[in-house]
C-alpha cells in the first residue's frame, strides 16, 4: 500500500465511530457594524505598528515620495506603476541586484481598517513579491476607496489564485524577551500614502 | 547542530531541575507576563471574539470529520496548481522525501521558515545526515540552532534566553555558521536583530531550495498560508527556486473564506497583535514570481492516531498559537524543556501522548499530570480545545494502560478509600478517628509533614486537618 492509501485508510478507520454530519458554521461574526470612518481608523492603526502614514492628494504623490526616500536613493518601481515617480522599473533583476536598491514604491490591492493592514496581490503596480521584500524601504500607495472595514471584507474581496502578501507595519520581531523590534529581514521602514479623492 | 529531546526524564524530574534555575524562572515570568497582557488587550477590543472561537472550532471540526475527502480535495487543488504532492506516514518518510528533493537539485544547504512540523520530525538532523545543512531563519530558531539548544516555546522557541545570553551565543557561534557577528555587539534587542539580518541575508540571497511548513492549507483552492513577523518567511517563500512545504494533515481548512476567522483568531492569540506583520498566501507556482518548483508533503506521524481518540480528536483543531502556554501556571514556572518535546505546555501535555500513544514510555505518560486542571488554557484557546477534559481523559488512559502491572501507591490509596466509602459504618469509624486526631492537634488547621507514606502527599502540599465532628454526625444530632 502506498503512504497515501495507508494514511487515507487510517483516517477512515479513525472516523468510523464519528458523527458524519457537519456542524453549521455560524457566520454571524461577519455582521459586525463597520467602523464609522474606516480610512481614519486605518491610518491610526497602521501608525501604531510604527509605519509612517500620511494622507495626501494624488497631485502631491511625487513630492511626498521624493521627500520620503531622499535625494540619493536608488528607487525601484514595479511595471505598471501608475504615478509619476522617479525610479527604475523592475525588469526581473536577481535578488542580489534587488539588494542594491534603497527603496521600492508600489500600490496595493486593498487595505484593512480594523487591523491597519495593507494587502498586495502582486498585480500591475505592485510587482512580484521579491520587489517589496529585499529593499530596505517600502513606500505603499493606497487610495482611500480601497480601504475595507475588516478582515472578512478583505478575504471576500481577494482572489486566492493570486499570491498575496498581507503587510501590517514594517518587519518586526519579539523574539528577544518579547520586546518588539521593528526591522528584521523585510523592509525596516514602511511609508504608507493614503490618497484622498480629488 | 541542535540538541535532542530523546531520553528526557519524566516531567516531575525535569521540572525539579527547571524550578531550581532562577534565571530561567525570571526570564519566563517576564516573557509570559508581557505576552499575556498584550493578548488580553487585543482580544478585549473584539466584540464578537466568542463567535469567532465557536466558528473556528466548527470549521476545523468539519474539516476533520471528513478528513479523507478534505485531503483528497486539497491534493487535487494542489496538483491543479502545479504542485507535486507527497504523503508521509511518519517522520522518517517525510525527512527522506525532503532530502530527495534537495539532493535532486544538487544543493548542500536549504533555508527554513519556522515550522513546528519540521521540528517534530527532526528534519534538520535528517538533512545533515545527507550532507545538507538546514539554516533556521526565524530569529528565535536561529538562537536555538546556534546555541545548540532546544526550543522551549511554540512561538518564541528561545523564550528561556535573555538578551545577555543571546549576545553570547551570537558572538561565539555566528562565525562558525556564516557571517560573523559585528565587533562590539551590544545586548540591545535592535542590535541583536540587526546582526541576525546581516548574518542571514547572504544565505537568503544564495539559497536554491527552501523548506517551510504552513499555518493553513485550503482544500478548495490549494492555497498555503504562512503567518510570520520578521520577513524571513517571505524571503524563503519568494527568493529560492524550489519550495518544499511540510504540512500536517490537520492543517487543512475547507474554503478560502474560512480564513477570515483564523486571520482574526491567530495573531491576537499568538503574539497579541491585531495582525502579524506578514502573512503570505500562495496557490502553486505563479509565473515570474517566486519558486518555479513546489512540493507539499502531507504528514501523518501520529495524527490519525489522535483522530481515532473520540475525546482527544478535538486537539487536531490546534492552530499552534501558544496562548495556552502563556497562561499556564505550570508552564510559567517550569518552562518548555521539562515537557521533553517540541510541543510544550498544556497543548503539549495532550498532543504528545495522543500522537505517540500511552503505556510505552514513562516520559509521555507523565505529561497528562503536568497540570493543575485550572482551565485557563481552555479559556484562552482560540479554537476551544477543552484541554482539561482531554487531560483527565488521558490520565484514565495512562492508568488503564498500566492496569495489568502491580498497582501504584496512588491506586492502593484509592482502593483503600473506596473500601472505606463503601459502607456507612466504616466511614463513620474513620470520621470518629479523624475527629479524635483533630482534637489532639488542638486547633491546628493544617499539617505540613506526615511520616511515610503520607510524606508522598505532604512533600508538595499541606494536609488540611479534618473537622472535629463530621458533617454526617452533626446532621444526625440535629434531628
Amino acid at each position: 500500500m502506498t503512504a497515501r492509501d495507508e494514511i487515507l485508510a487510517a483516517v477512515r478507520r479513525a472516523l468510523a465511530d464519528a458523527e458524519p454530519t457537519h456542524a453549521q458554521v455560524s457566520r454571524a461574526y461577519r455582521d459586525t457594524p463597520p467602523p464609522p470612518d474606516p480610512v481614519a481608523l486605518f491610518v491610526e492603526r497602521a501608525a501604531e505598528y510604527r509605519a509612517h502614514v500620511v494622507r495626501c492628494a494624488e497631485a502631491d504623490v511625487p513630492a511626498i515620495v521624493a521627500a520620503a526616500v531622499g535625494p540619493t536613493a536608488r528607487v525601484l518601481l514595479p511595471p505598471g506603476f501608475p504615478y509619476p515617480v522617479a525610479g527604475q522599473v523592475d525588469t526581473g533583476e536577481t535578488a542580489t541586484r534587488l539588494d542594491d536598491f534603497d527603496a521600492v514604491v508600489t500600490t496595493a490591492a486593498l487595505a484593512i481598517a480594523t487591523t491597519g493592514t495593507l494587502v498586495l496581490d502582486h498585480g500591475p503596480g505592485q510587482g512580484r513579491r521579491a520587489l517589496t521584500l529585499v529593499p530596505d524601504t517600502h513606500l505603499c500607495l493606497v487610495r482611500a476607496d480601497q480601504v475595507v472595514a475588516d478582515v472578512p471584507a478583505a478575504v471576500a474581496a481577494l482572489d486566492p489564485a493570486r499570491p498575496q502578501t498581507w503587510i501590517s507595519g514594517p518587519s518586526a520581531t519579539s523574539d528577544i524577551e518579547l520586546t518588539r523590534v521593528e526591522g528584521v529581514h523585510g523592509p525596516r521602514t514602511l511609508h504608507i500614502l493614503v490618497i484622498d479623492p480629488a | 547542530m541542535s540538541g535532542t529531546f530523546l531520553g528526557m526524564p519524566p516531567f516531575p524530574v525535569a521540572a525539579r531541575a527547571a524550578l531550581a534555575d532562577t534565571q530561567l524562572r525570571h526570564n519566563l515570568a517576564h516573557a509570559t507576563g508581557t505576552i499575556r497582557a498584550k493578548r488580553a488587550d487585543v482580544v478585549a477590543e473584539v466584540d464578537n471574539w466568542e463567535e469567532l472561537r465557536v466558528a473556528g472550532a466548527a470549521i476545523k471540526d468539519n474539516a476533520l470529520r471528513s478528513l479523507d475527502a478534505t485531503l483528497l480535495r486539497l491534493e487535487k487543488s494542489l496538483q491543479d496548481n502545479g504542485v507535486t504532492v507527497h504523503w508521509a506516514r511518519d517522520a522518517a518518510e517525510a525527512c527522506s522525501i525532503v532530502a530527495a528533493v534537495a539532493l535532486s537539485h544538487g544543493v548542500d544547504e536549504v533555508v527554513k521558515v519556522k515550522s513546528m512540523a519540521t521540528q517534530e520530525i527532526g528534519l534538520n538532523e535528517a538533512l545533515a545526515e545527507h550532507g545538507v545543512a538546514a539554516w533556521e531563519t526565524d530569529l528565535a530558531e536561529l538562537i536555538v540552532q546556534l546555541g545548540d539548544d532546544l526550543p522551549s516555546h511554540i512561538l518564541v522557541p528561545a523564550i528561556h534566553r535573555n538578551r545577555a545570553e543571546i549576545r553570547e551565543v551570537f558572538r561565539d557561534r555566528m562565525a562558525g555558521a556564516g557571517k560573523a557577528a559585528p565587533d562590539g555587539l551590544s545586548d540591545e534587542p535592535a542590535d541583536l536583530a540587526a546582526a541576525a539580518r546581516a548574518h542571514l541575508r547572504e544565505k537568503f540571497l544564495r539559497a536554491k531550495v527552501a523548506v517551510s511548513g504552513a499555518n493553513f492549507a485550503v482544500a478548495e483552492t490549494g492555497t498555503l498560508v504562512v503567518v510570520e513577523s520578521e520577513g524571513n518567511g517571505r524571503m524563503c517563500l519568494t527568493l529560492p527556486e524550489v519550495l518544499v512545504s511540510v504540512v500536517g494533515i490537520e492543517k487543512v481548512v475547507p474554503t478560502w473564506t474560512d480564513l477570515d476567522v483564523f486571520f482574526q483568531l491567530l495573531p491576537r492569540s499568538s503574539t497579541g497583535e491585531r495582525m502579524n506583520p506578514y502573512t503570505s498566501t500562495w496557490s502553486g507556482v505563479a509565473p515570474g514570481d517566486g519558486p518555479r518548483e513546489m512540493h507539499v508533503v502531507l504528514l501523518d506521524n501520529g495524527r490519525t492516531r489522535v483522530l481515532a481518540d473520540e475525546v482527544g480528536r478535538q486537539t487536531l483543531r490546534c492552530i499552534r498559537c501558544s496562548a495556552c502556554l502563556n497562561v499556564c501556571p505550570v508552564y510559567e514556572r517550569t518552562g518548555g524543556h521539562a515537557y521533553g518535546s517540541v510541543y510544550p505546555g498544556p497543548i503539549g501535555a495532550i498532543l504528545n501522548p495522543l500522537m505517540k500513544g500511552v503505556g510505552d514510555d514513562a516520559q509521555t505518560d507523565s505529561l497528562p499530570y503536568a497540570s493543575t486542571l485550572c482551565g485557563a488554557c481552555f479559556e484562552v484557546c482560540p479554537v476551544r480545545i477543552d484541554i482539561p477534559e482531554v487531560l483527565v481523559h488521558l490520565r484514565s488512559r495512562v492508568v488503564d494502560a498500566h492496569r495489568p502491572g502491580p498497582p501504584s501507591a496512588e491506586a492502593l490509596a484509592m482502593r483503600a478509600a473506596g473500601w472505606v466509602f463503601g459502607r456507612a459504618r466504616r466511614l463513620g469509624a474513620v470520621e470518629r478517628a479523624a475527629g479524635l486526631l483533630s482534637r489532639a492537634l488542638r486547633g491546628r488547621r493544617s499539617l505540613r509533614w506526615l511520616p511515610w507514606p503520607g510524606s508522598l502527599w505532604t512533600g508538595a502540599r499541606d494536609l488540611p486537618v479534618p473537622p472535629r465532628r463530621a458533617f454526617r454526625r452533626l446532621r444526625s444530632e440535629r434531628r
